[in-house]
């Protein structure tokens, strides 16, 4: 028997978890209107919620001063570039964890996530003279490679768990089928780990899209993507909220979008498996 | 020809010697059934043929030529698995292509091939499907169409019955027994199940913890089991074993009497008991005799109908020339 629910406990919990959900987007809905506010307005004390002069200025002002194309080329090279370099990467090395496993896999597993445990900064200073001396500083070259390698743990570790599910039988009878070790990765084992695969490289994507910490410190004018874009609003020199949160609005938009669009793919691809 | 010699073959994993050093020969065009209880190693050595395992030592060599070392691919054998291994996300058609696409033939061979073959299976109706819209004896169809199109040196199946249902597993067992008779390929086939072994092989090879214990025909076996091991495996109901008394009077350690070969009287014979369950099978009735003296329940396979019911006395007469005789070791005398 199915477990009944009152109607009205239903309701409790509907509105229980928009409450939440509303709490969690507070954050971005402010920045969004905040946008649309004047300077004044955006520190007015108290706060100003809907009810204020509704200004497109902050964005043009954000375009006239800075190019938001070229941020944004820059976070679609780096995300783009690191996810797909990151993938090309990780399915060999999923494949063999997955499928030919030693004594040693769980512990090298262990140890790629470990990576993930140390404060980024702990290694900012020799990550910084590498990429001085291979001249790397401020290219998207560098910064593709530093974010593959930042994100790569967590590309494999996924990869990883959905191969994990695709029985090995179904690989063995594509070498008994005469494929090679390219043909059964190719055309039986990526065709079979597409919902997996997909939602690595939309969690990656999105997690590179993000990543502040690296694009900040590794880039100047040339190589920024949309974080440095935002970050260079934020100046000590003076408050410009309104305009900081256009740049915000502007930078966080397309991932939204996409995140919007994908969020089914993103939510089975997460809980695949999960229940058998 | 597909002729397959495994000479010294051994297996270990680890410190566990899964396979003993071991020979056996396997001629061209034979059906070849082996059989053993879970664990006993029998698809490990089908694995081993394959080449999906890697052997410890010896040799494996297919068509004379040794295949120890080749890849699983060039071995020119073609395996149906026991969860069928399709691929998902192909079609039937694309699925008994696939090996012929590895292979590199041109479209045109490789769709008359299929074409082929699905008419040879029944499934033309079910190209364009996917192996998730098919019933559980389709997909071992195109498991065994994927496998036949390759026109192999040999077949292996691992245990390709086990996941159908009783009825289904019948005709399967006689498409494939079919298919060997047209097609006269060497064909290896692993089993669990000692009814599957004695009505499809030529040759039975009987395992038991990665040692064999006998090879020979299903009649071979059957008549002259070399240990109460195979005795005891092969055929169904299962053989009576007695010890004591009984098997000393006759120079052994212990007799062995199939259910088959004990006749039934309700007046009189050489050991008489109790009757307990009786299984009416409508063709036969398998009667356990309890209270014989002999030790174990005596089994016993009358022919059709018998009038017994529970409780009542019976009587039971061995007729005398199928009486297997074994020593203290369990080894045939």
């Amino acid at each position: 028997m199915a477990r009944a629910v009152s109607s009205r406990r239903k309701s409790i919990n509907t509105a229980l978890a928009w409450g939440i959900g509303l709490i969690i987007f507070f954050p971005i809905l402010w920045t969004i209107l905040t946008s649309f506010k004047t300077e004044g307005q955006a520190i007015a004390d108290p706060p100003v919620f809907l009810f204020f002069d509704w200004t497109l200025e902050n964005y043009s002002i954000v375009q006239d001063r800075s190019d938001y194309m070229r941020y944004l080329w820059n976070s679609v090279i780096i995300a783009g570039g690191s996810t797909l370099l990151g993938i090309i990467i990780a399915v060999p090395a999923a494949w063999s964890m997955a499928f030919v496993p030693s004594k040693r896999t769980k512990d090298i597993l262990m140890w790629m996530l470990s990576t993930k445990m140390l404060p980024a900064v702990g290694v900012l200073y020799p990550i910084y003279l590498l990429f001085i001396k291979l001249g790397l500083l401020d290219s998207l070259f560098g910064l593709v490679i530093v974010l593959m390698l930042i994100n790569l743990p967590i590309i494999i570790w996924m990869l990883y768990t959905y191969f994990k599910e695709i029985p090995g039988e179904i690989l063995e009878a594509a070498r008994m089928d005469g494929a090679s070790l390219k043909s059964e990765i190719l055309y039986v084992l990526t065709p079979m780990a597409i919902p997996g695969i997909a939602s690595t490289i939309l969690l990656n994507v999105i997690l590179a899209w993000n990543e502040a910490f690296w694009t900040l410190n590794l880039t100047a004018a040339k190589a920024g993507p949309l974080t440095a874009f935002i970050a260079s609003y934020s100046s000590p020199e003076g408050l410009f909220y309104a305009k900081l949160s256009a740049a915000s609005t502007m930078a966080i938009a397309p991932i939204l979008i996409l995140g919007w669009f994908s969020q089914k793919q993103l939510v089975r691809g997460l809980t695949f498996g999960a229940v058998k | 020809m597909g002729q397959i010699i495994l000479n010294q073959v051994r297996k270990t994993f680890g410190d566990v010697e899964v396979i003993p050093p071991l020979d056996l020969t396997i001629n061209d065009g034979e059906f070849c059934v082996f059989v053993g209880p879970s664990g006993c190693g029998k698809s490990t050595l089908l694995r081993l043929i394959a080449g999906l395992e890697d052997v410890t030592s010896g040799d494996i060599s297919i068509d004379g030529q040794s295949a120890t070392e080749l890849p699983p691919a060039k071995r020119g054998l073609a395996m149906v698995f026991q969860s069928y291994a399709l691929y998902p996300h192909m079609s039937v058609r694309k699925n008994i292509a696939f090996p012929l696409r590895m292979a590199g033939l041109p479209k045109d061979e490789i769709e008359k091939r299929v074409t082929n073959a699905a008419s040879v299976l029944n499934l033309t109706d079910y190209l364009d499907r996917r192996p998730g819209q098919l019933s559980g004896g389709q997909r071992q169809r195109v498991a065994i169409g994927r496998a036949i199109v390759r026109e192999p040196a040999a077949f292996l199946f691992d245990e390709p019955l086990s996941n159908l249902d009783a009825a289904l597993r019948v005709g399967m067992r006689l498409e494939i027994s079919e298919l060997h008779k047209r097609l006269s390929t060497t064909m290896i086939y692993v089993t669990h199940d000692q009814v599957e072994a004695m009505t499809m092989a030529d040759k039975i090879v009987v395992l038991r913890a990665g040692n064999i214990e006998q090879v020979g025909s299903p009649l071979e076996l059957y008549k002259a089991p070399r240990n109460t091991f195979v005795a005891g495996f092969i055929g169904s109901p299962k053989m009576n074993f007695i010890q004591g008394e009984q098997a000393s009077a006759l120079g052994a350690d212990t007799i062995g009497i199939r259910p088959e070969h004990i006749d039934v009287s309700d007046t009189q014979g050489q050991w008489s008991g109790r009757v307990g369950v009786s299984e009416h099978l409508g063709s036969d009735t398998f009667i356990h005799v309890h209270d014989t003296g002999l030790g174990d329940t005596i089994t016993v396979r009358a022919a059709g109908e018998v009038d017994f019911k529970h409780g009542d006395t019976i009587h039971l007469t061995p007729r005398a020339d199928q009486i297997h005789k074994f020593d203290a070791q369990g080894l045939r005398i």
